[in-house]
Order: C-alpha cells, then sequence, then structure tokens
C-alpha cells in the first residue's frame, strides 16, 4: 500500500543535497576543537556552516549557539535566562500554547524555584493576545526575567504577533526568546529584524538531519549554561561539535531560505485543496488556527470523533497524520493548545493534524482525501469517551 | 477478517496476536492503558498495565510487523472493575474483577470499539477454547487444564463471543512459552502474572483498607460472644482462617473461619469448619455463553472459583436465578464470587452467588 506521510511537522524528510552533505561529512575524521589538519578542517565546516545558517535567518554568525535538538536550546533559553537574571526577577511570562519543550521547563521552574509564571490570553484560534503580555509587563516589569512567545504554534499552525511582543519587550528592556522551530523554512524569519533577543531552530524540521539545533542569541545576552565540560559554543554550549550534522543544517536552511516564497505557496495550496476536499467530503469539521497560519498545518475537528480512533484508522489506510499531543505512556490527552484555546477537552480530543511539506504531492493530498469520509463516519460511530 | 490483538505485554497474548496474524487476518495490536497514572516499571508478580509492560507489548507487535497503538480504558476501567470492586468487597462479598474486566472491558468496550471502527473480532491470550455450532461459538475448556480460564470467560453471552478469538486454547502454556522464544519475543521468559492488577503491592486488604477505611469491629461466634476484633470487616473471606488473631479459643480447640462477613453491624462471624458446609447456591445476573437453555432442572459441574474443581451438581433456571445443588458439600463459599455450570467441558453460563446454605 502506497501512504501519505502528512505529518511533516513532527518531521520531514532530509534534503538530497543535506544528506549528500551529511554523508560525505561523516567520512571525514575531524574533531573541530582539535588543533591539528583534521581538527582544522572540521572547524572550518563548522565555520562555514555557522556563517550560512546565520545569513539563512537573518543573524550574525557569533549569534549561533549550535544545540543537539530544539528541546535542548529552548531548555537553554529558558533555564539560562532565568538563572542569569537575578534573585529578584522570579517572574516569567510566556503562553500557554507554547511547545512542551518551553511549557516544561517552565512548570519545572514554577515547582522547583517557586518562579510565578504570568501565561498570557490566547484568542480562539490560537493567536496570543498582545494586550495580555503589555499588561503583565507593565504590572510585574520589576520582576520579570523574560518573556517567551513561541513564533508559530506547532499544532494548530496559528502565527503569533512575536514582532510586536518584542518591541513592548524591548522598551521594558525585558530579553525575549521566541521558539521558531515550525517557523523557520517556512515563513520569512530574520532574527535581526525581528527584534528578539533569542531564538529556536532545529535541523529536522527544514530537511537537516534529526540531532541538531541551533540557539540563535544576541552577543551580549547573557545565558547560565545547562551542560558543562569543553565550552565549545562560546563557553554557553558544552560538547563535541557534530560537524556532518551541523553543515547538512546548514545547507538544508540555505535551500529553505532560496525556496521559500515557491515552497510557501505550493504547500499553501495543497493545504487549500486538502481543507476543501476534507470539508466537501465530511459534515460538521471545523478548521483551526484562524486565517494566519504556517502555510503547511491544516488542523481539524471532526466532533463526535475521537482523535485516536481517527490517526489509527487513517494509518490502516496509509495516511499519517498526528493527534498533536501525546503523553509518556502514549495515552492521548487532550491538548493543551485547543483547551488553551477555550475548547472543551472532550471537542479537543476530536482533532487531528496533517503538516504538508516539501515532498508532498497532491496524489498524497488526494488520497487523504479520498478515506476521509469513511473513516470520520467509523470513528465517529467507536465514538469519544 | 480485521481482528483487534489485545497486548497486555505478556507472553500469551503476544503468541496470540502472531498466530492470528498467521491465520491471515488484518491485526492491529492494541495495549489497554487500565489505569490513568501507570507504574513506570514492573513490580511484584504482574504482567500488564505498567509503562514497561506497553513497552513489551510493543517490541512484540515490532516483531510480529503489526501496528501497534494505546488505548487509554482507564475511565472505563475504573467504573466497570475498581469501582464495582470496591463496593462489592464493602457490601461483604468477594468479587473477581478478572471476570469483570472481561466482560466490561476486553468484550464489551473494547470489542464495542473495534466493530464500530470496522473490525470483527479481538483476539486475546487467554485459555479457552470456541467450538462453533448452528447456535453460534460455544465456550469450551481449554486444552492446558492447569491454565483453563474458560471460567472467567464464562459472562460473555454469545454475542460478544462471535466477536472474540482465543488462539492459544489447544495449546498448553510450556509451549506458549516455547513458541514466543522460537517468534524471538525478549517477554518470553517473563513470569505469568497473578494477584490483582489494580493492586500492585499484592496486599489486598491493605488495598481495601486504604479506600474503605478500617473501622474496627467484633470478630463473634454464632452465638454472638466476642472472640476478638478486625480492621474492615471487608478484608475477611468466608471460609479463611488465618489471620484472624482471636483472643478467646474454641471450647474444642479446633480452628475457626469466617462464616460470613456482615458489612451493616461491621461483624465477622466465626466458626467450625462443619458450619461452612454449603450444597446450595444461587445466584442472579445470569450470563448464557451457549444457547440459552429452556427453564428447568440440568445435570452438570459447578465451578466456584477460577481454579476451583468442578463440582458434580443439579442446576436450576427459572429465567431469573441460576441455582445449583452440590451432590457433595462445600466448605467455603462467599458471595460475590461467580457460579459457572458446566456440561462436561463446554462451559454453559454464570451468575453471581447472591446466597448459599
Amino acid at each position: 500500500m502506497e501512504s501519505a506521510y502528512l505529518d511533516n511537522a513532527a518531521t520531514t524528510a532530509m534534503l538530497p543535497e543535506a544528506l549528500e552533505v551529511m554523508y560525505r561529512e561523516s567520512g571525514s575524521v575531524g574533531n573541530a576543537s582539535s588543533l591539528h589538519g583534521a581538527g582544522r578542517r572540521a572547524r572550518r565546516v563548522v565555520e562555514e556552516s555557522r556563517e550560512k545558517l546565520a545569513a539563512a535567518v537573518g543573524a550574525k554568525p557569533q549569534e549561533i549557539i549550535f544545540t543537539a535538538s530544539g528541546t535542548e536550546a529552548n531548555n537553554l533559553a529558558v533555564k539560562g535566562l532565568y538563572w542569569r537574571a537575578g534573585a529578584s526577577k522570579r517572574a516569567i511570562v510566556s503562553t500557554p500554547i507554547e511547545h512542551h519543550a518551553i511549557l516544561d521547563p517552565l512548570e519545572w521552574l514554577e515547582r522547583e524555584h517557586s518562579v510565578t509564571l504570568h501565561m498570557a490570553e490566547v484568542d480562539t484560534h490560537g493567536t496570543t493576545k498582545v494586550d495580555s503580555i503589555a499588561q503583565s509587563l507593565s504590572e510585574y516589569q520589576k520582576e520579570i526575567s523574560f518573556v517567551t512567545v513561541m513564533h508559530s504554534n506547532n499544532e494548530v499552525g496559528a502565527l503569533q504577533p512575536v514582532a510586536e511582543i518584542a518591541a513592548i519587550s524591548r522598551e521594558y528592556e525585558i530579553p525575549i526568546h521566541t521558539d521558531a522551530v515550525q517557523s523557520f523554512g517556512k515563513v520569512p524569519l530574520d532574527f535581526g529584524k525581528l527584534g528578539v533577543s533569542a531564538l529556536t531552530i532545529s535541523g529536522h524540521k527544514i530537511g537537516g538531519p534529526l540531532g541538531v539545533a541551533a540557539l540563535v542569541a544576541k552577543k551580549d545576552l547573557e545565558l547560565t549554561p545547562l551542560l558543562h565540560g569543553g565550552g565549545q559554543e562560546r563557553d554557553v554550549r558544552s560538547g563535541t561539535l557534530h560537524t556532518p550534522a551541523i553543515a547538512a543544517f546548514a545547507t538544508a536552511a540555505e535551500l529553505s531560505q532560496q525556496r521559500l516564497q515557491i515552497n510557501a505557496d505550493r504547500i499553501r495550496s495543497m493545504r487549500e485543496r486538502l481543507i476543501n476536499g476534507v470539508t466537501a467530503a465530511v459534515d460538521d469539521v471545523r478548521i483551526n488556527g484562524g486565517e494566519n497560519t504556517l502555510p503547511g498545518i491544516a488542523h481539524f475537528t471532526f466532533a463526535g470523533a475521537e482523535g485516536d480512533a481517527l490517526l489509527l484508522l487513517l494509518d490502516a489506510q496509509g495516511v499519517q497524520c498526528s493527534t498533536g499531543s501525546a503523553c509518556s505512556a502514549g495515552i492521548a490527552q487532550p491538548s493543551h493548545v485547543l483547551i488553551a484555546m477555550g475548547m472543551a477537552p472532550k471537542i479537543a480530543r476530536s482533532s487531528i493534524r496533517f503538516s504538508i511539506g516539501t515532498t508532498t504531492s497532491e496524489k498524497d493530498i488526494d488520497k487523504a482525501i479520498s478515506v476521509i469520509s469513511e473513516v470520520v463516519s467509523r470513528a465517529r460511530a467507536a465514538g469519544v469517551r | 477478517m480485521k481482528v483487534i490483538a489485545a497486548m497486555s505485554g505478556g507472553v500469551d497474548s503476544a503468541v496470540a496476536a502472531a498466530r492470528v496474524v498467521d491465520a491471515g487476518h488484518e491485526v492491529i495490536g492494541v495495549h489497554l492503558a487500565l489505569s490513568a497514572n501507570p507504574q513506570k516499571y514492573r513490580s511484584g508478580a504482574r504482567g500488564c498495565c505498567t509503562i514497561e509492560d506497553s513497552h513489551d507489548a510493543r517490541r512484540a507487535a515490532d516483531i510480529i510487523g503489526i501496528p501497534f497503538y494505546i488505548w487509554d480504558m482507564a475511565e472505563e476501567f475504573h467504573e466497570g472493575v475498581v469501582s464495582n470492586f470496591l463496593s462489592e468487597y464493602s457490601a461483604g462479598k468477594t468479587p473477581n474483577p478478572c471476570l469483570r474486566c472481561n466482560e466490561k472491558i476486553k468484550f464489551e468496550a473494547v470489542l464495542k470499539r473495534a466493530r464500530a471502527m470496522g473490525y470483527d473480532a479481538v483476539a486475546t491470550g487467554h485459555y479457552a477454547k470456541l467450538v462453533s455450532s448452528e447456535s453460534g461459538p460455544l465456550l469450551y475448556r481449554a486444552n492446558d487444564e492447569g491454565k483453563d480460564q474458560s471460567y472467567v470467560l464464562a459472562v460473555l453471552t454469545q454475542e460478544q463471543l462471535s466477536g472474540a478469538l482465543f488462539p492459544l486454547g489447544e495449546t498448553v502454556k510450556t509451549e506458549v512459552r516455547k513458541e514466543a522464544q522460537a517468534r524471538g519475543f525478549s517477554l518470553a521468559q517473563k513470569p505469568d502474572s497473578h494477584d490483582i492488577c489494580f493492586v500492585p503491592s499484592g496486599d489486598n486488604a491493605g488495598w481495601l483498607r486504604d479506600r474503605l477505611g478500617s473501622e474496627v469491629g467484633e470478630i463473634v461466634d454464632e452465638e454472638g460472644a466476642v472472640l476478638g476484633s478486625h480492621k474492615g470487616a471487608y478484608t475477611y473471606t468466608v471460609g479463611q482462617r488465618r489471620g484472624l488473631g482471636l483472643t478467646v479459643p474454641a471450647d474444642d480447640g479446633r480452628a475457626r473461619y469466617v462464616l460470613r462477613v456482615e458489612p451493616i453491624n461491621n461483624r465477622v462471624v466465626v466458626g467450625s469448619r462443619e458450619e461452612l458446609a454449603i450444597t446450595e447456591i444461587s445466584g442472579n445476573d445470569v450470563k448464557w455463553c451457549g444457547p440459552v437453555p429452556e427453564k428447568g432442572e440440568y445435570r452438570g459441574l459447578a465451578q466456584v472459583r477460577a481454579h476451583g474443581k468442578p463440582l458434580p451438581c443439579t442446576y436450576r433456571w427459572d429465567g431469573a436465578k441460576l441455582s445449583a445443588s452440590l451432590d457433595a458439600p462445600l466448605f467455603g463459599l462467599a458471595p460475590g464470587q461467580a457460579l459457572v455450570v458446566y456440561e462436561g467441558e463446554r462451559a454453559v453460563g454464570s451468575a453471581t452467588i447472591e446466597w448459599t446454605q
């Protein structure tokens, strides 16, 4: 059975060019921190990649801190900024729709370090209310160590007003971080112009390899390290640099930037095709995320059907998608994003996310459309608990 | 057929799933998450319900080559099995939760969901046989006498059995283990599970006390003489001899047994072994796992415990209750347990025991 992979927001296929670089570099010996010839060669690859990546994200090369995952970069931002801020700054401003890689470190700080979290309000589309952030900043400015607001939501795809929020944060001289893992390579993203202090991007969401990401951070932004060791990255992040992955990440980043508009147009038209097809085939379906979304995320709520059942039945037909949120035991919980958007838990459980990538074809979309009606009616027959 | 293989993470259900695949069915593996807060690792003699067990099930599904999902049945399990377990105990009865789980979860909630989603049957690693007949499937004892689980399946109706597959019914457990080994399942040597799956410590009385409280009460004899005290009447079971802690010895110096648990006045009544003897059993909530018989009297075998002996009896069906007269007396039988009647190897039907005498 031919399958349609529509879970590109979870991870997407590597670009052939990135794979080629990864393979080539994996065959070369050399630790980028060594002083001899092999080390210098690896160092050169790392630094050239850093320059490429910086150019792709509108940053200076010195602002790139390589990490092993987006989760690590987010943890470095959250804990690193908090620990650096000093004893009087015991509050953080964020949103309830962040990825778990932000939310969980925030909640950990709340639990273990008695940090106060000021979580902004979001509207029914999953867009953060700027006013709500502005109010927290004005009210608690003296206590706030930093602000973190995602650039776009990974579940429903809603783009967030990060530039506006950054402008307000700057007025209060409070650092602001944004998790841009889903946005990078999909919508225009320029670190300098956005006006944030730090930003997270990841390799495997843009056709680069797994196991490499970066925290882009202004040179003067002080961060307490999470990992102590060789101090390879600005003394903020330790660990031998993964030269092949870094090189492939940079290649993927460069190509994603070059092809951004073409890819975005193509992917958005497939999203529309999917939404039109699904709404024509199924009654009582709601599309989440509002008007201003990432090009590739189509998030649906099928009232009366359980996300789990939809996923299983689609999988059995070769259509691969996601319910968006999963806990460690693999037991689906209603998504915290949808709950924050004001959805009732029962309705939230009835949702699935399709995410379209550069390797998605119209055939994949049509396959999903061709099975959706039967899948939804079967899942509806099974009901929601 | 399209089949859901319920996979606990144990040897039996893994081999059962593999056999259904070999038989040519389209199969997906499903692990039931029965606790809202599963423990990470196994502790004690259990074979399901921890995250480690769901991992074992997933690895077996990988080897078999079938998709694998976890279904959250925690709410249904709590409602249909755990709450029932507690309310039965607090009413002075001794329930069998495995039986309720088959009746309410595996072949009710899961089968219903499976059917709605276009699947035909649920396969499990139970040791029992299904034989097709004109009236539909009939439930028989497994070939492995020691492992036979027809008793805990005899609460299923023929309609439920028509959506069940028991691929291990003709195989003995030692062969199942060998087969698991040969198939490369890492769980092949996992110990058999016993105890109650939702009582991780195995300390049933302690678990009940935590939930129902431990109100001190009297232990008395049939004449009402106080012989000792207890911490929670429901932690005693009819026929129990150990752990009574009686302070007044019997006149004849012989051991005394729990005759009755009286939850309303929080008393435990004890007496001699002879007083435990019963020959009449009557139950309600009757289920027929074959065709519903005409009202009347039949000869058969009665079984009253999961691994109890089949006892020759005459059983009666009056359209509402199922009762049995045993040929020879039985010592110690608690209300709440299941009466299952057999004709030879075939499980005919079951009832929840209301009273005995």
